[in-house]
């Protein structure tokens, strides 16, 4: 073992190198409710390089690699369920281009959101991306390759689908770059007018490559961001509300919630409506019309616009760290959630199986469903918060996740960021033939098995 | 759960979320954490810190060396307490880590150079281990007298008394005080370490000790108002003194010039130079203290002063607090703090680093060489800006 | 559970029903129309004021002659079952303002300072012009007024909650209180004899307070010389006695209050309510016409009294040039306590 150490070492110096018991108990868990399992050595590498060097290493001596963000998918996708190495990325965090006229932009692997958003702000104040709402440290690759979803998804699909092209290292070594970039200079396009061979690595989780370089769509960043906050106690008709304030195609951004606490949400759901202008005259002419489109619900007495202005600035905020307060709602810095992919008629379903579930699990809740492609589908979030110190509780999070995963995979719904219990379900489920050909692109892609091992694995 | 070590916060440990907010500035353009910026490990922010100190408590990280480096490598600039999404958790954020220290040195592993300062102070109330007559040499040609009824006493501490370039930032900061005709004296060769540090490393008894001899020595003197050069002892002097039964009135020598400057006791002519000026924690973030610095340099005619992007409450560390200035568990590599402040501060233009605080301009003036910046950046402290504007 | 005390026979001999004449926002065709439809609503009919009315207290104010037309109103719709604000709006609001034993109680002898439910009023019941019962401050559900539940037609909910409020004020032991929103002595003042509750207090206007203090500091005083439109809160339309206040105090300070369309009876609401209540139109239509008549006085201030009204109109009123201020940091202003510049 110390051979590979000093192959290590060798590449990375002794600063990216480690093996200290402490960085190996770190680096062998994540926030959410999952089992740790210790890696050998954590690395972080500076250059593409360094990781192709890295990734050679450990094709060669069969050894695993996961590649890691800031490890926030709450679902254990970076814990190293068969040792090897983690590989932190998060020194890769160079903004290498912004083409603000074709409106794209170049990331290292290990750049984060938050650092994304304050470049541009600062150097390109007319453009932005699409955010998430996982902490500002959580890294553009990692949200790509668990097909993330931020601020503009409710416009243009999945953060992944914004994707402009990728440098990925093989799991065999090579340097691979996919879309536009692997004919020219120019980052626009992932795949068209070529097989998009970004599907090879959206999605997959870090188990096909690891991501060096990230293209990314951005997007106009209006003068004048506003939120409105339409509340209903009616589940059955969220469906046909978010199916017309879709229908406007104006809207930047639609989030329904609801939680028992603090008291004041307790019984109704909420649409986080948000929306942007270059001027006044722009965001009043929206808000007309989505206050209009609404108006049905205001007369039936079946919904209303409540008063917004005491939590707006929380609400306006990107990304909005009021989000992982949640965490600390039983004092117990934990949450986790099951959030499935699914369409919007199915949306009470969902929230009614989320409160069956906290009431059969003892467990406190918070529902959240985020739309994707103007209303195409939501991801649709089954949170749990947990007390850390409370064993049992955690233990009960994570039945009650399972049982939510079941009835998603049952009604039809896609797991999303599936934890690896959860992938063998989906892979149980799934069509053998295509079954058989996530096999066969994982086997031809990884001969070694050597990328996140534990993960997507077709037995 | 029955505890391997414990620490006073030990029931809210758990509650940290590793999120990662807690290591950058309020607009997330750079990491803000020093000793992540430094190391670049998950272990070595906050949150990192968080979770190991309760693996640690709970048996499953044993005290070792590299535990203990990374709990030393903290430079306790309260960032993190200011960017926590906890409410009310995260004031507890240093608190939690100072006990930890503490813990270390109650269990006997600190840090080889940590053990050092401890040993230094103790035995020669300096960490320099100097001999503490010569404490007040600095003085010389500046006009300061000894202590001895005056209105003021000017605190010193180590770094202002023994430091060359402490020394310097000394000189200047009695000498405008002098000229401005405050009343104001020093304890020269009686002055002892405040032991701000000493407590942020853990050594709670040893500043018990420091402090109360301190106050009592500072009571039978009739001392009553104290002007200090240091932010460290200014933040000692201030929240942490009044428990151990000091009531004097503390400030910091930049508060009191911003008054001279508003009073025209001070009348800087000209300085025509870009200036950047750098928050140090103890000043900015552990008290709050951000306009005195930036009005003293404004009123000066010709000086522009220009801010870094990571200034005021979003300061980045120069990397030598939480002891660091003595124990340099951070380094001098091109990712340490001081380092990345310098070229910070280069971004901006500036051909002056304007500062308060005797441990920042000498990690920031190593950082300049280090970076090979001599000819362009030049740090200077805020008295010695205002005797060149009055030359 | 005491109920509304509502004269019939007043109604019956009214002989120009002003509660619904002079409505801002139902039209009727003649006095006997709306007569008609009020005795509809008095005999407990179907009446189209049931449907139509959008809950900004005026008629409370319009009738001279001692009932509570507004008051009735609430009470039928809430018989008939007639939402006046969509359902999750009304749950909303009762849970948002349910007792759950976080109040807050300061340092309270005699006399207690009632902040209601707005934290707001923690900040501005402060300085000088506080001096001497800033430090006797409640706030919190326990001792929030009811009355906004009105809106919603959740009569139900104030005549269940108004008795507790007030037996929670007999616990403290206090002698008077100040309240800080007219809603509170509104209520207090107007809907607690409504419904035969009595008080073991002396409620004080902070407004007759405020024009105390500041006749004793009229040294301080320098003169604003400013002018400014007021917002009048619906609630005062519980309590028209007290609207000369305003005025009073304003003098004193040197604030003009240039004549213009929408005041004393005539003014209109925030808006706030509103939104929740009845959509884009309405709100549109009153906030704008409101903000113009602003404009078209001459004023460069818009006063407020209630905070709600602050949070609703205050973005709006600078955009288009107006100086959003409160009464109270206008006194403070006056006095030297706090910077114009704060408010621009």
């Amino acid at each position: 073992m110390s051979d590979i150490l000093n192959s290590l070492i060798e590449i990375l110096g002794k600063r990216g190198v480690s093996n200290s018991p402490e960085e190996l108990w770190y680096y062998s868990m994540d926030p959410g409710v999952l089992d740790p399992h210790l890696p050998e050595f954590v690395v972080a590498p500076k250059t593409t390089e360094e990781v192709q060097k890295i990734v050679r290493l450990a094709n060669r001596e069969k050894i695993p690699i996961v590649p890691m963000g800031n490890g926030m998918s709450l679902t254990g996708l970076v814990i190293p369920l068969k040792g090897g190495i983690v590989m932190d990325m998060k020194r890769m965090n160079k903004i290498v281009e912004v083409n603000p006229v074709a409106r794209y932009v170049v990331v290292e692997g290990g750049t984060s959101q938050g650092m994304l958003k304050a470049y541009l702000q600062e150097h390109h104040p007319g453009l932005r991306h699409s955010l998430p709402d996982a902490p500002a440290a959580t890294t553009i690759a990692a949200n790509v390759s668990l097909h993330g979803q931020g601020r503009l998804t409710q416009q243009y699909g999945f953060n992944s689908d914004m994707v402009t092209g990728l440098e990925v290292v093989l799991p065999t070594g090579e340097i691979c770059r996919i879309g536009s970039p692997s004919v020219g200079p120019y980052w626009f396009s992932k795949g068209p007018s070529l097989p998009d061979l970004s599907g090879l690595f959206l999605g997959w989780l870090g188990t096909t490559g690891v991501i060096t370089k990230v293209g990314l769509m951005l997007y106009p960043n209006k003068k004048i961001r506003d939120v409105e906050l339409f509340v209903t106690d009616r589940a059955d008709l969220i469906p046909e509300m978010l199916y017309r304030l879709t229908h406007l195609e104006m809207l930047e951004d639609i989030n329904v919630w609801f939680q028992p606490k603090p008291l004041m949400f307790e019984d109704n759901f909420h649409i986080t409506i948000y929306f942007a202008g270059d001027d006044d005259e722009e965001i009043e002419f929206k808000r007309k019309k989505l206050w209009n489109t609404m108006q049905g619900y205001i007369d039936s007495r079946d919904g209303g616009f409540m008063s917004v202005q005491y939590i707006k600035a929380s609400l306006l905020e990107m990304p909005q760290r009021s989000i992982a307060d949640f965490a600390d709602v039983p004092k117990g810095g934990g949450f986790e959630y099951s959030g499935p992919i699914v369409t919007i008629d199915r949306f009470p379903l969902y929230a009614a199986k989320l409160v069956e579930l906290a009431r059969k699990y003892r467990l406190l809740y918070a529902g959240a469903a985020r739309l994707i492609s103007g209303g195409h589908m939501m991801m649709f979030a089954i949170s749990f918060a947990f007390n850390r110190d409370d064993r049992d509780m955690m233990r009960r999070v994570k039945e009650a996740l399972e049982e939510a995963t079941e009835f998603a995979l049952a009604e039809g719904g896609i797991p999303w960021k599936p934890n690896f219990a959860e992938q063998r379900m989906i892979l149980d489920k799934m069509e053998p033939a295509t079954r058989s050909l996530y096999r066969m692109i994982k086997k031809n892609l990884d001969p070694q098995g050597i990328m996140n091992p534990g993960n997507w694995e077709v037995n | 759960m029955e505890l391997v070590h414990n620490i006073q916060h030990a029931d809210i440990v758990h509650r940290c979320f590793r999120c990662g907010y807690c290591k950058f500035p309020s607009d997330y353009s750079d990491f803000n954490c020093p000793s992540y910026k430094a190391f670049g490990w998950d272990t070595y922010s906050p949150g990192g810190r968080m979770w190991l100190i309760r693996g640690w408590m709970e048996g499953e990280i044993k005290t070792n060396s590299h535990f203990a480096e990374i709990m030393y490598a903290c430079t306790a600039c309260d960032n993190c307490k200011n960017q926590c999404v906890f409410p009310r958790f995260r004031d507890f954020l240093p608190e939690i880590f100072e006990e930890t220290r503490a813990e270390l040195v109650n269990e006997g592993f600190v840090p080889p150079p940590v053990r050092d300062y401890f040993k230094a102070v103790t035995i020669n109330g300096n960490p320099y281990k100097l001999p503490q007559e010569r404490r007040g040499d600095w003085a010389a040609g500046t006009g300061i007298q000894k202590f001895s009824g005056h209105e003021y006493l000017l605190y010193i501490g180590s770094v202002g008394a023994w430091d060359e370039i402490g020394q310097k930032m000394t000189r200047s900061v009695a000498r405008v005080l002098i000229k401005a005709g405050v009343s104001v004296g020093i304890l020269a060769d009686e002055e002892t370490c405040d032991g701000n540090d000493v407590k942020a490393m853990g050594e709670t008894g040893l500043f018990k000790q420091l402090a109360t001899d301190n106050i009592i020595k500072f009571k039978e003197k009739g001392i009553v108002k104290i002007i200090t050069l240091d932010p460290h002892a200014y933040n000692a002097f201030k929240k942490d003194y009044p428990p151990l039964g000091a009531d004097f009135q503390v400030f910091h020598h930049t508060q009191i010039m911003a008054e001279l400057l508003k009073e025209k006791r001070i009348t800087p002519s000209t300085y025509p130079v870009t200036v950047t000026y750098h928050d140090p924690c103890y000043l900015g973030r552990h008290n709050a203290i951000y306009g005195p610095p930036r009005d003293i340099l404004k009123a000066i005619p010709g000086l522009a002063l220009v801010e870094m992007r990571q200034s005021g409450v979003n300061g980045f560390c120069c990397g030598g607090g939480g002891g660091n200035f003595f124990t340099d568990i951070l380094g001098s590599g091109e990712d340490s703090p001081g380092r990345v402040r310098v070229r910070q501060a280069l971004q901006t233009g500036a051909s002056v680093i304007a500062v308060a605080c005797p441990n920042c301009a000498k990690m920031l003036c190593d950082a300049v060489k280090a970076e090979g910046l001599e000819e362009i950046l030049r740090v200077q402290g805020i008295a010695e800006i205002i005797e060149q504007a009055s030359l | 559970m005491n109920d509304l005390q509502f004269s019939e026979n007043v109604c019956l001999t009214c002989p120009t029903a002003d509660c619904m004449m002079k409505c801002q926002y139902i039209r009727f065709g003649s006095i006997k129309e709306a007569h008609g439809e009020m005795m509809k609503v008095v005999r407990g009919e179907d009446s189209r004021i049931l449907s139509e009315c959008v809950t900004c207290y005026a008629c409370e104010e319009y009738c001279r002659r001692g009932n509570h037309p507004y008051l009735l109103i609430g009470e039928r719709r809430e018989e008939k079952g007639l939402l006046s604000a969509p359902r999750p709006i009304a749950k909303q609001w009762i849970n948002l303002t349910r007792m759950q034993g976080k109040q807050f109680i300061c340092q309270v002898n005699d006399t207690a300072l009632s902040c209601c439910l707005l934290p707001e009023l923690m900040v501005l019941a402060t300085g000088e012009i506080f001096n001497g019962v800033s430090q006797a401050v409640v706030f919190g559900a326990e001792f929030m007024c009811p009355a906004v539940h009105s809106h919603f037609s959740k009569m139900s909910v104030i005549r269940e909650r108004l008795p507790l409020v007030i037996e929670n004020f007999r616990k403290l032991g206090v002698k008077e209180v100040i309240f800080m929103h007219d809603e509170c002595y509104g209520t207090f003042t107007s809907i607690a004899p409504a419904y035969c509750y009595e008080l073991p207090f002396r409620p004080i206007y902070y407004m007759d307070f405020l024009l105390e203090r500041l006749t004793q500091l009229k040294d301080r005083i320098k003169p604003l010389n400013i002018r400014a439109a007021y917002q009048r809160p619906c609630s005062n339309r519980l309590i028209p006695d007290k609207l000369p206040l305003v005025k009073q105090i304003l003098d004193l300070i040197g604030v003009e209050l240039p004549e213009r369309t929408y005041q004393g009876e005539n003014s209109l609401c925030c808006g706030e309510v509103f939104k929740a209540t009845s959509g884009y139109q309405l709100v549109a239509d009153v906030q704008g016409r409101n903000i113009s008549d602003m404009l078209a006085s001459g004023a460069d201030y818009c006063v407020f009294n209630c905070p709600a009204c602050q949070v609703s109109l205050s973005e709006k009123v600078k955009k288009e040039g107006l100086k959003p201020v409160h009464l109270v940091d206008l006194c403070k202003i006056a006095i030297g306590e706090k910077r114009r510049e704060e408010f621009l």
